[in-house]
């Protein structure tokens, strides 16, 4: 039996109420500002423009406010801003060459062009909490060095003169946008691309690591990590020219993997590529690793079944927002649903009941059966 | 990319404009005191530009993800048309940028560039500077150990 239902609107308004109390907390401590959040939660920041696929610091760090520093409802608050704005075009391709690198480190090349430098990371602390932060910081002063403006040059521009890397030619086609028509298969490396830098980095997080462990035959070198900031060029149809129209921090990751060659490829190093908006390492560290390990088909390797290299696998679960959607779409009510189930489940209850009940003319059973329904 | 000088001027401004920062742009455009009265040929407008990167960094394009934009057209009453694209969502900032642009285009171009866009270019130089001379006190000096076969 169905019984249609209507009400709650009271108790959802004071169910907002109450999370906007817990969302301030006690009012014996200062609020947190939305400048606070920019400047000083910056990688989470960071991810809620990566994933949320918009940059702006600003909107990012009044998501994570709303949000409580929920980062995945932070994203999804930005997912459904950004398609509340009109399209203006699109950008040049970065150059992530003139990137003014603030870190760029090469586990391949001690004496990289450039120099191996390490800018303001967590690597080499030991990860000891530092009990002066739960005091006042204070401002701490960062060391600076003459620094001659010497270029900085890809890591894969050296090893590719050379002829042992795989090259990347440039094209100007224009990429299919995920924002704009539905993903479908085969999904080329462009779209993959896409997905990838929006996708959730702990997902791409195992999936990455998966592949080290052996769930994709490929072992990946970071030929280069750069983080910095990087002009943003667009043609303005004003002008007939392109102008800087602002500058994005950005995150690349190239991966350098062996290949011994295939039938169609001669022995050589491959890539895997990661890009992603501000300083997110680790998130572009996963995505080359599975870039690389989805490139199979093209370089003519063996798919050994891994998750990794399963395009439609990883693709179609890698947006959190599509994912969380989906996973947490359960706890809303579904009495109709359940309602046929358990009618179901009493009909077969009562069918099987009465398959391994004794013979029909026993005088127990009959009773109960006459008995009205509850 | 533009091939003509003025093109090519106009084209460095704009940019200096457009990744001003808020604060100091607006700072400087009300200390301006020859501000023009002007009409909107395209009133202040935010939107999102799609970001591009290409694949292993020289290859094919990809859509990396959007930012956000601000655009709008001016045109003052001496008849010069401005036209601004700046990051982010600050109409003021595009406001400015637009009428300012407009000025650089006529003959108060000298002073406009004087007050407003080298103070600006200077600033933005000047963060950068300080910035990569951050990274470089990060650069590492590998100085090689005693090696084993010395011995």
């Amino acid at each position: 039996m169905y019984v249609a239902v209507k009400g709650g609107e009271q108790a959802i308004d004071n169910a907002h109420a109450w999370m906007a109390e817990r969302r301030r907390g006690d009012t014996d401590v200062a609020e947190l500002t939305t400048d606070q959040i920019r400047e000083q939660l910056a990688l989470a920041v960071n991810r809620v423009m990566a994933e949320g696929s918009l940059y702006d610091p600003d909107l990012a760090a009044l998501a994570i406010k709303q949000s409580r520093g929920d980062l995945i409802e932070a994203i999804f608050l930005i997912r459904a801003y950004r398609t509340t704005l009109p399209r203006f075009g699109a950008s040049e391709p970065l150059d992530t060459a003139a990137m003014a690198c603030d870190r760029r480190i090469s586990a391949t090349f001690k004496d990289a062009p450039g120099g191996q430098i390490l800018g303001p990371t967590f690597d080499y602390t030991h990860r000891l909490l530092d009990f002066k932060l739960a005091a006042e910081g204070g401002a701490p002063r960062a060391e600076t060095a003459d620094s001659d403006p010497v270029p900085v040059p890809h890591i894969s521009s050296i090893l590719g003169t050379e002829g042992v890397l795989q090259p990347e030619p440039r094209t100007d086609t224009t990429p299919r946008d995920l924002t704009r028509e539905p993903l479908s298969f085969p999904a080329d490396r462009a779209v993959r691309l896409q997905s990838l830098t929006r996708g959730d980095e702990g997902f791409l997080l195992g999936l990455g690591y998966s592949t080290q462990r052996g769930h994709a035959r490929n072992h990946a070198f970071v030929g280069e990590l750069r983080i910095g900031m990087v002009p943003v060029e667009m043609e303005i149809p004003e002008l007939g020219f392109a102008i800087e129209i602002g500058e994005i921090e950005a995150t690349e990751c190239e991966t350098v993997n062996q290949f011994k060659g295939s039938k169609t490829e001669p022995p050589q190093f491959t890539r895997g590529y990661g890009l992603v908006f501000g300083q997110s390492e680790r998130k572009s560290i996963a995505m080359a690793l599975v870039d690389r390990a989805l490139r199979w088909e093209e370089l003519g390797e063996e798919n050994v079944g891994a998750a990794a290299q399963d395009a439609e696998f990883v693709l179609s679960h890698s947006d959190n927002i599509q994912a969380t959607g989906f996973v947490e779409h359960i706890k809303l009510p579904h009495y109709v649903d359940f309602q046929a189930e358990l009618e179901l489940i009493r009909r077969l209850r009562r069918e099987a009941e009465a398959a391994q009940a004794p013979a029909p003319d026993a005088p127990a059973e009959r009773t109960k059966e006459q008995e009205p329904a509850e | 990319m533009p091939t003509t000088e003025p093109a090519a001027s106009r084209q460095r401004w704009m940019s200096v404009l457009a990744r001003a920062p808020e604060r100091d742009l607006i700072a400087l455009w009300d200390a301006f005191a020859a501000k023009p009265a002007f009409e909107w040929l395209r009133r202040p407008e935010t939107g999102a530009v799609m970001v591009r990167g290409r694949m292993g960094g020289t290859g094919g394009p990809f859509n990396l993800g959007e930012m956000t934009v601000t655009r709008c057209s001016v045109q003052t009453d001496g008849g010069l048309v401005g036209h601004a694209y700046v990051q982010g969502r600050s109409q003021p900032k595009a406001e400015a940028a637009a009428l300012i642009d407009a000025l650089m285009q006529g003959g108060d171009a000298a002073r406009v560039e004087a007050e407003i866009v080298a103070p600006l270019e200077t600033g933005m130089t000047e963060k950068k500077q300080v910035q990569a001379a951050k990274a470089a006190a990060t650069r590492v000096n590998f100085f090689t150990m005693a090696r084993g076969e010395d011995e």
